[in-house]
């Protein structure tokens, strides 16, 4: 899975702009013989800065493909920040960052 | 749900895969995802599966920013803001989706409730923002108009 994050701090608080590559599948289309494609989607993306969790969300199937997030915390540059993310069939993905 | 041998195997190995990768990250503890709210396939049953038995009432301390025209409804770029005290999630929903409920975001003491997501919208419908505070329920609605449905089916 591919994470691209972006985080950079102003006065005090860090705005995070992230991408995840999934193709974000609902389980509700059909393939060309009309069988449903099983749904396959992200779950849960988290922030970890300074060893706790500062921000985490929860996504169903409502949420496009490649979802893009933006969110803000407190927190100051230079010190890093992982973002992990996770599917429904249980595939991870993570990255750290450092803020600028 | 029936399972062919292939994708059995395919996901009793996906799942050994995915053990693999959690072993060795014994720092992320994901949280348990609320089956039930997202399954919900109308607005109230997915609220009452969030937020059991929380009053809701308007806010104008809640802001929702949703396009009024989508012309696709596959990408729908939403965001909320708030200026409420002790937020502790805040919700997305659609009232037409097959299944309202489309993300939640838990916050911390250290986040800011200022949030961005990019959504699907199978046709015209209000969008509904409820915000988590001092264990009360906030509601922002905006309502979209869909020219491309992006549910697909």
């Amino acid at each position: 899975m591919k994470l691209k994050v972006k985080a950079k701090a102003s006065g005090g608080v860090v705005k995070v702009k992230m991408l995840v590559k999934h193709q974000m599948e609902t389980g509700r289309r059909k393939d060309k013989k009309g069988a449903l494609i099983p749904a396959l989607h992200l779950t849960e993306i988290m922030a970890e800065y300074q060893g706790s969790t500062v921000f985490s969300t929860e996504v169903g199937p409502g949420v496009s493909k490649d979802p893009f997030l933006a969110f803000y915390f407190k927190g100051a540059a230079g010190e890093s920040l992982k973002i992990s993310a996770i599917d429904t069939a249980g595939e991870t993905g993570v990255v750290d960052v450092t803020i600028k | 749900m029936k399972f062919s041998r292939r994708k059995f195997f395919t996901t009793i190995g996906k799942g050994a895969a995915c053990l693999a990768v959690l072993s060795s990250l014994p720092s992320v503890v994901w949280a348990k995802w609320n089956d039930s709210a997202f399954n919900a396939t109308d607005l109230s049953a997915a609220i009452d599966a969030k937020y059991p038995g929380m009053a809701i009432e308007d806010s104008e301390k809640v802001s929702l920013k949703a396009p009024a025209i989508a012309e696709n409804g596959a990408v729908v770029p939403v965001s909320v803001k708030s200026d409420l005290d002790n937020i502790s999630s805040i919700s997305l929903f659609v009232v037409k989706n097959p299944s309202p409920l489309i993300s939640t975001f838990n916050l911390s003491k250290h986040s800011v409730a200022d949030v961005s997501i990019r959504i699907r919208m199978g046709t015209t419908s209000e969008v509904i923002a409820l915000v988590e505070a001092d264990g009360k329920l906030y509601r922002a609605t905006s309502t979209v108009k869909v020219t491309i449905g992006g549910c697909g089916g």
